[in-house]
């Protein structure tokens, strides 16, 4: 028997490509889609990389697919907007070898600014859309997809959701197919592969003809499959929700697609013709039920099922019983009691965040801050409060560059990671620096991509398969780009950050104010973690350490005689250090550390 | 054994919810039964609300459950169990972890964290089985804060050996502590042993 192991979706799509014989990946991190490059990565014999953004990875994959190797590009769904413009040209000139583009959507929005569904790309772009239902499925429509690629000389896309990257099912495990370790001379063909229109003219149609064949592969293949059982009901679906309607309706007939795109007209005419009521399970879009209703065939589906949000079984099990498909009884096991009105718990910025003291002062500025996506944009929560903003990657430089320009009354300060910054903002950044806007921008390195949970970037010095690469340092570049006004601060500082940002305001040119220190959560920070303490005898209740939101401050049960107000408590099993309250404290009750980073003030 | 077995395991961002869904997960597929796990990753970790689901069964179709399905709730924060009092069906188990985590709504913001009665309150419209145990003070005592999961699963552990719905299964408590044991570093082995059976007492 087959080795069979516990496989989040996302190792699944590793084994996968290992499997297929991939030997180029690359991919920039993102939820839910970031651990299948790391898990691909610990494989032997192949190249990995973090890219700077999506549409370079594509563009990476692409290349070497036109080279020869089987290749894969992965990233979230917003990735894929910013990879659009490669995934519509790889579309046109085809490959030498597979390439498959993984699209991770984020229905409900965990971790996303959208909920796009992502298959409309695959429609848009004329390529073929594989859709897994499990983890098993994830390995073996990553080594299908490859084949597809191949035989039909098209990108692929695997397209993912939430509940298949990281839900975790069992997977037989198989071998690596291994394909020739040569690489062959690069193609010279311009007629395919250099898209000025004298050829793209002539290259549209062949996609287009290219796509029907697929769907009439799609008739045949394996990918698609009906489960006859019985015939009162029928329900065609894809990915994760292939499941739920499994669970939800134990006996209706089941038209699964694993190939979502392009759609099986003869496949569904005779399942549409052997049941008596069809309907379309999907999350997200009417994907599935725009194409079906446009081959004249009737059926139900977000007449019936959500439009927003991901579903789950009871979701599903209640939109049944509103449409008379199952009695009401189905739902009685669900007492759901009411409780009052519960406490928030939103993400925050973690103890010893370095991020914390920008945000401290610019909430005290009360100036507009455009923000980005990072684990900074926490800098949003209250009390902080200090994110005005947020769109997608890269977005926010831009955004107060054009603020300034309609003449928003108040200088404005953009906000952006380290690894955002070389993601997107570095056009942003050269666009204020050549258009000249008095925008402020801060650059929070934090040396490491963090939100993702810690992956490397051009800055840190070390690549995905753990070699050394020349660390990309933000003054020079930024310099680089145009700026004149640039100082590089610790992002812990708060008195150096405070009075440096009163100084840019002021100006009326760019300035760039980088501020390091690394994520909290890295070793080499863990490595100085000391908790703080406060003075009871010294704290007088003022709430001021209340301000910088940091979780490991709380309200002491202890009143201050005085002004009858809690006295500050800090949490020794959370606290790291990071002397932020410290240096704020008016009262001197938060003693800085023996070996503080703030000798001056320490005194 | 009914078809299908749910858990849901919520509690807040770092308290190792995800090592115990993780190994949960693997003792369901260690006692022979197909098994399916879901958590969500990212934003929610930073300190915020956690919740992975777990389901063991003959045949496992849907990753996670919905409102009113969970069988057992394993929750590591009193208010969290408030949180997802939801998820659980009519006589269903609570296991809850004895520990709050205020979280900054409640320090700065003015929130009220709820008392402990109206958590038994709440329950008591749902289920009598709740179990409360004191899964931080025991980690305490053991030396190491971060084994109150693994003191929580050596309860569940327990609980689970008393459920018909289980009966027949290869369940027992050296399937879980193997599956531990794979899942933790070498010099922490003794420490996660004795926190499971920490656990185990408590429950008894």
């Amino acid at each position: 028997m087959a080795l069979k192991k516990m496989l989040s979706g996302n190792e699944a799509v590793a084994r996968g490509m290992w499997e297929a014989g991939v030997q180029v990946a690359s991919a920039y991190p993102g939820t839910p889609s970031t651990e299948i490059l790391e898990n691909f990565a610990l494989y032997p014999g192949i190249y990995a990389e973090w890219a700077t953004n999506e549409k370079v990875a594509v563009d990476v994959a692409v290349g070497a697919a036109y080279a020869g190797k089987r290749a894969l590009a992965a990233m979230k769904h917003v990735g894929l907007n910013v990879a659009a413009d490669s995934l519509m040209y790889a579309s046109m000139t085809g490959i030498e070898a597979g390439l498959v583009i993984v699209s991770a959507d984020d229905p409900a929005m965990h971790s996303s600014q959208n909920e796009q569904d992502n298959r409309t790309y695959a429609k848009f772009a004329r390529v073929p859309c594989l859709e897994p239902s499990d983890s098993q499925e994830a390995k073996d429509f990553t080594i299908a997809a490859f084949e597809l690629s191949e035989r039909f000389d098209t990108p692929v896309l695997l397209r993912l959701t939430t509940r298949i990257c990281h839900s975790m099912s069992a997977v037989e495990l198989g071998e690596r197919l291994e394909l020739p370790a040569q690489t062959k001379p690069f193609p010279r063909n311009p007629a395919k592969y250099v898209m000025v229109p004298s050829n793209a003219i002539k290259r549209h149609p062949v996609i287009e003809e290219r796509i029907r064949l697929i769907a009439e592969y799609a008739n045949e293949s394996p990918l698609n499959r009906i489960e006859w059982r019985e015939r009162t009901l029928g329900i065609i679906t894809s990915g994760v929700s292939y499941q739920y309607a499994r669970e939800v309706f134990p006996n209706a007939s089941v038209l699964k697609l694993g190939m979502s795109w392009p759609l099986p007209e003869k496949l569904i005419r005779t399942f549409a013709a052997g049941v008596e009521r069809l309907i379309i399970l999907e999350e997200l879009d009417p994907f599935i039920e725009e194409g079906v209703k446009l081959m004249g065939i009737a059926c139900e589906g977000k007449s019936i099922f959500p439009l927003v949000g991901e579903f789950d079984p009871y979701v599903v099990r209640a939109a049944a019983v509103r449409a008379g498909l199952l009695p009401a009884s189905v739902l009685e096991a669900s007492p759901a009691p009411e409780v009052g009105p519960l406490p928030a718990r939103p993400p925050v910025l973690c103890p010893g965040c370095p991020h914390r003291p920008t945000f401290y002062v610019l909430n005290k500025l009360k100036v507009p801050v455009n923000g980005d996506i990072g684990c900074y944009t926490l800098g949003l929560i209250p009390p902080l409060s200090a994110i005005h903003t947020c769109g997608c990657m890269g977005a926010g430089i831009a955004v107060a560059h054009g603020a300034a320009q309609a003449g928003s009354p108040e200088k404005h300060v953009a906000v952006i990671g380290d690894s955002t910054f070389f993601h997107t903002g570095v056009p942003a950044l050269i666009n204020v620096a050549y258009n000249r806007a008095p925008v402020v921008t801060v650059i929070l390195d934090n040396r490491i991509t963090g939100m993702t949970g810690h992956q490397q970037n051009p800055g840190t010095g070390q690549t995905l398969l753990g070699k050394d690469a020349p660390v990309i340092e933000l003054e020079p570049l930024v310099r680089a780009c145009g700026i004149q006004h640039v100082r590089t601060l610790s992002a812990l500082d708060v008195d150096e950050i405070e009075k440096t940002l009163k100084e840019y305001v002021k100006l009326d040119e760019p300035s760039v104010l980088i501020v390091q220190e690394p994520c909290a959560l890295l070793p080499e920070a863990r490595r100085r973690w000391v908790p703080l303490e406060v003075l009871a005898e010294k704290c007088n209740g003022c709430t001021l350490c209340f301000r910088i939101g940091c979780p490991a401050i709380l309200k002491s049960e202890e009143l201050d005689e005085k002004t009858q107000r809690p006295k500050a408590l800090i949490d020794a099993s959370l606290c790291t250090g990071c002397e932020v309250c410290a240096q704020i404290c008016p009262r001197d009750a938060i003693p800085f550390r023996p070996d503080s980073l703030f000798v001056e003030k320490a005194r | 054994m009914k078809n299908v077995i749910n858990f849901l395991l919520c509690g807040v961002g770092g308290q190792g919810t995800v090592l115990a869904s993780d190994v949960l997960v693997n003792v369901g597929l260690a006692a022979g039964l197909e098994a399916k796990q879901a958590e969500v990753h990212g934003m929610s970790q930073r300190g915020g609300s956690v919740i992975s689901y777990v389901r063991w069964g003959r045949e496992v179709h849907a990753p996670i459950i919905g409102q009113g399905e969970a069988d057992i709730l394993l929750a590591f924060e009193k208010l969290e169990v408030l949180r997802n009092i939801r998820f659980l069906r009519a006589d269903g188990v609570a296991v809850i972890n004895n520990q709050a985590i205020v979280p900054l709504t409640v320090t700065t913001g003015g929130q009220k964290y709820p008392a402990d009665e109206e958590i038994r309150a709440a329950f008591a419209a749902v289920t009598p089985n709740v179990r409360f145990v004191d899964g931080e003070r025991i980690a305490e005592e053991l030396g190491n804060l971060r084994v109150a999961n693994v003191v929580l699963l050596g309860a569940l552990s327990a609980l689970l050996e008393r459920e018909p719905a289980l009966e027949g299964s290869a369940l027992s408590a050296e399937t879980w502590l193997k599956v531990i044991e794979e899942r933790v570093p070498a010099k922490y082995v003794e420490l996660n042993r004795r926190a499971f059976e920490e656990g185990r007492r408590a429950v008894e």
